[in-house]
């Protein structure tokens, strides 16, 4: 007698639907979007700093003007017109192509996912970042790569654990598809290559014949100076860059792209019309009637000048309000910054009692494949205001301050539960 | 005509859990009854919610603090809104695991034994003898959880002395006082109870066979992680005692139209209170729903019922 699993479909998933299930912890994250908790959990753009009359009189404007191609099909690679303006924005980063080089995509997710698709069979080896972006994780999980990831110090990706990370795998006989690396205002560390480390990297990538893969999200949203060179500038073969309009225009609009040797890119295309047939046209041409009639290098500006305000305040109100032994990294650029807490905490076992001391954060093993980061968590300080930030960064201190009682009295704060589900927040988390 | 409103949400880490029960019992009930259904979160505009609307009957489907510790319940009470599920009072017994399980005890119902403590005593004493004295006195493996709130959330199982400080902290995250209960082995029944006009009745026990072996979270709330057996595959004689017991738990513990007890049954056959919900999940992967379909009744007609019955006792 067989009784029921409430899903007559239980036996028919695919293998890599394994890891897809309910979280303790992403259970935690849906009591963060309610108002009384500081949520430094989610990533989500502040959006609210457009002008949105000037948006409303662009898209009003588009379709008045070019509606019935607006809400047409498109072309698979993306808009002509937009993939010219891409030409633009990247100029800030000093990268130089041709428009054909550009793929425009379902946001930079989803050119994650091209690359992916055209480059990985199960099994193949793609070296990346501890701690790396975790949308990038899902994504090479779900074509059941092998993650490795590879140390960081305070100026980004090491080269010599890089090395070392090729050797290994080349003493197994075996060798990496890709290098994955955010270099700008990384997520979650908050670190950015300098342009020395970027050349070395590159070099080794070559030396190897291992393709870069380089995302670049955050990377004209730097607080001092001009915003870093891409890794892209230096090289045009072995590199694949990827771009995205999420945090300098509008995450809603899921518009980004991938610069890619012609040949990978052909293949992009391809994959891209067997995935969506063509990315979204209503998006790609709001974005570029925006790039087109606003000026977008003040409204870029205006979102440096927030995040700068509100890194501060987080930078500030830890300096004044963490215990002893709480270490984090100082961005200077982006979204994110990376805690390491004092020794015997656990970030993911402490998450419920921060909870129910109404503030969040992602808890660092969310951001490995391989169950590192316990010590970590990631602070996000791009969507609050700077006097709730300071508020969420008092209420941590006080938790964490809970916790270290509680460490002292047992030995201990590991409380091993391990979820197997994804551990994050779901995107539309502040 | 007026409407009735269904509480769900609230503040407590069962959430989500809560938010999923709420658009169940308020979908089936709109299906059912034909009357406008709001659905609220509990929240500073809750109580202007409940002056603007008037509903008819409230219906909270929360699940954790506010929910099922009775607090919310005397808020409806004060207001005069009828409301269905157990006054705040009852909630309360229910809620307290240790309190509920002293209350069964004394009527004679088999619990297994239990120490609740908070962290100031392992502070104040010092976790390490008194870790082991706890070990000693209630004998390996034990489950350490939490005192209050379900979904087996800061839950977990001791099988080693090493794990069992890792495990307390694990239930201190979640509550500030942890139970340390002597673990039963066997087959895991959840008996659902509803009280009608007609007096009150337990519906067909599940049998809850998780792939895992251990009922977490995970289990719990994934489709297709638990074979679930509705009845449960009990002996008439069995079946009957798990009836008697559930229905004793909703009496003692004085509940109101709609209750789960959750039981283990060793394998000499015994059957083990562990706990009593007074606001049952309601999710697509829930326990009360499943024993509903197996009586061959319906969440929309059972709830239009229970409306009913509290708008008349008012």
């Amino acid at each position: 007698m067989s009784g029921s699993r409430l899903d007559p479909w239980v036996n028919s998933y695919a293998q890599r639907t394994a890891g897809m299930q309910a979280s303790e912890i992403r259970a935690l994250f849906a009591v963060a979007s309610r108002p009384e908790v500081v949520s430094l959990a989610g990533g989500m753009p502040f959006v609210q700093a457009l002008d949105m009359e000037m948006m409303a009189a662009t898209v009003s404007k588009l379709l008045m003007e070019r509606g019935a191609i607006a809400l047409q099909y498109g072309s698979g690679q993306g808009d002509v017109m937009l993939r010219e303006q891409i030409l633009d924005v990247m100029a800030e980063v000093k990268v130089t192509a041709h428009p054909d080089d550009i793929i425009v995509t379902t946001g930079s997710q989803m050119a994650l996912d091209l690359v992916t698709r055209v480059f990985c069979d199960p099994g193949d080896v793609v070296l990346v970042e501890a701690p790396s972006y975790v949308g990038a994780l899902g994504v090479f999980r779900a074509y059941e790569c092998d993650v490795v990831h590879v140390a960081m110090d305070d100026e980004g990706l090491n080269p010599e654990a890089l090395s070392e990370a090729i050797a290994k795998l080349g003493a197994e006989g075996r060798k990496a598809k890709m290098i994955y690396t955010i270099p700008s205002f990384h997520n979650p560390a908050g670190i950015t290559q300098s342009q020395e480390r970027r050349t070395r990297i590159l070099q080794i990538a070559k030396s190897a014949g291992i393709l870069l893969l380089e995302d670049d999200p955050y990377g004209l949203l730097g607080f001092e100076g001009e915003p870093p060179a891409a890794i892209r500038a230096q090289d045009d073969e072995g590199v694949i860059y990827l771009g995205s309009f999420s945090k300098t225009i509008a995450s809603g609009l899921r518009v980004g792209w991938a610069v890619a040797p012609h040949g990978v890119r052909e293949k992009l295309v391809l994959a891209a019309e067997s995935a969506v047939l063509c990315p979204s046209n209503y998006s790609q041409l709001t974005i570029s009637e925006y790039l087109a009639t606003q000026p977008w290098r003040e409204q870029i500006k205006i979102f440096r000048d927030l995040y700068r305000e509100r890194r501060d305040a987080l930078l500030d109100s830890l300096d004044q309000l963490m215990p002893v032994g709480t270490t984090w990294t100082k961005p200077a650029g982006g979204f994110y910054s990376w805690v390491t807490l004092p020794d015997g905490l656990d970030a993911t076992a402490m998450l419920p009692r921060a909870v129910q001391h109404l503030v969040a954060y992602v808890p660092g093993t969310g951001f490995y494949v391989d169950g590192q980061g316990r010590q970590n968590m990631r602070l996000s300080y791009c969507y609050p205001e700077p006097e709730r930030i300071r508020e969420g960064v008092r209420r941590l201190a006080g938790v964490i301050e809970g916790e270290l009682k509680i460490a002292a009295t047992f030995g201990t704060s590991s409380a091993l539960r391990n979820s197997p589900g994804r551990n994050v927040p779901a995107p539309d988390l502040a | 005509m007026s409407s009735y409103l269904v509480l769900a949400g609230g503040l407590s880490p069962e959430r989500d859990v809560s938010l999923r029960s709420g658009r169940r019992v308020a979908e089936a009930l709109r299906t059912a009854s034909g009357v406008e259904v709001i659905e609220a979160d509990v929240d500073a505009s809750l109580i202007e919610i409940l002056h603007k609307h008037r509903p008819a009957c409230v219906i909270p489907v929360l699940h954790g603090a506010a929910g099922e510790d009775g607090a919310l319940r005397d808020v409806l009470t004060s207001l005069n809104f009828p409301y269905v599920g157990a006054t705040g009072a009852a909630a309360r017994s229910a809620f307290d695991k240790p309190v509920a399980k002293n209350l069964l005890a004394r009527a004679g119902v088999a619990t297994p034994t239990v120490l609740a403590l908070p962290h100031a005593t392992f502070r104040e004493l010092g976790a390490g003898g008194l870790l082991t004295g706890i070990r000693e006195y209630l004998g390996l493996p034990i489950m350490v959880k939490p005192t209050s709130g379900g979904s087996a959330l800061g839950a977990s199982i001791v099988r080693s002395a090493e794990n069992f400080p890792s495990a307390m902290v694990g239930a201190f995250a979640y509550s500030e006082i942890a139970m340390m209960e002597q673990y039963v082995k066997g087959t895991e029944v959840a008996i659902s109870v509803l009280e009608t006009h007609e007096g009150v009745i337990a519906l067909p026990a599940v049998e809850i066979v998780p792939e895992s072996g251990i009922y977490d979270y995970n289990s719990r709330y994934t489709a297709g992680t638990t074979e679930f057996f509705a009845p449960a595959r009990l002996s008439k004689d069995l079946a009957a005692e798990c009836a008697r017991i559930a229905v004793l738990a909703h009496e003692v513990l004085g509940l109101r139209d709609w209750s789960r007890t959750d039981l283990i049954i060793d394998e000499a056959g015994t059957p083990w209170f562990l706990e009593t919900n007074a606001a049952p999940g309601m999710t697509e992967t829930s326990l009360y729903p499943q024993a509903l379909q197996a009586a061959g009744l319906n969440l929309g007609d059972i709830t239009k019922v229970l409306v009913q019955r509290a708008i008349a006792r008012g």
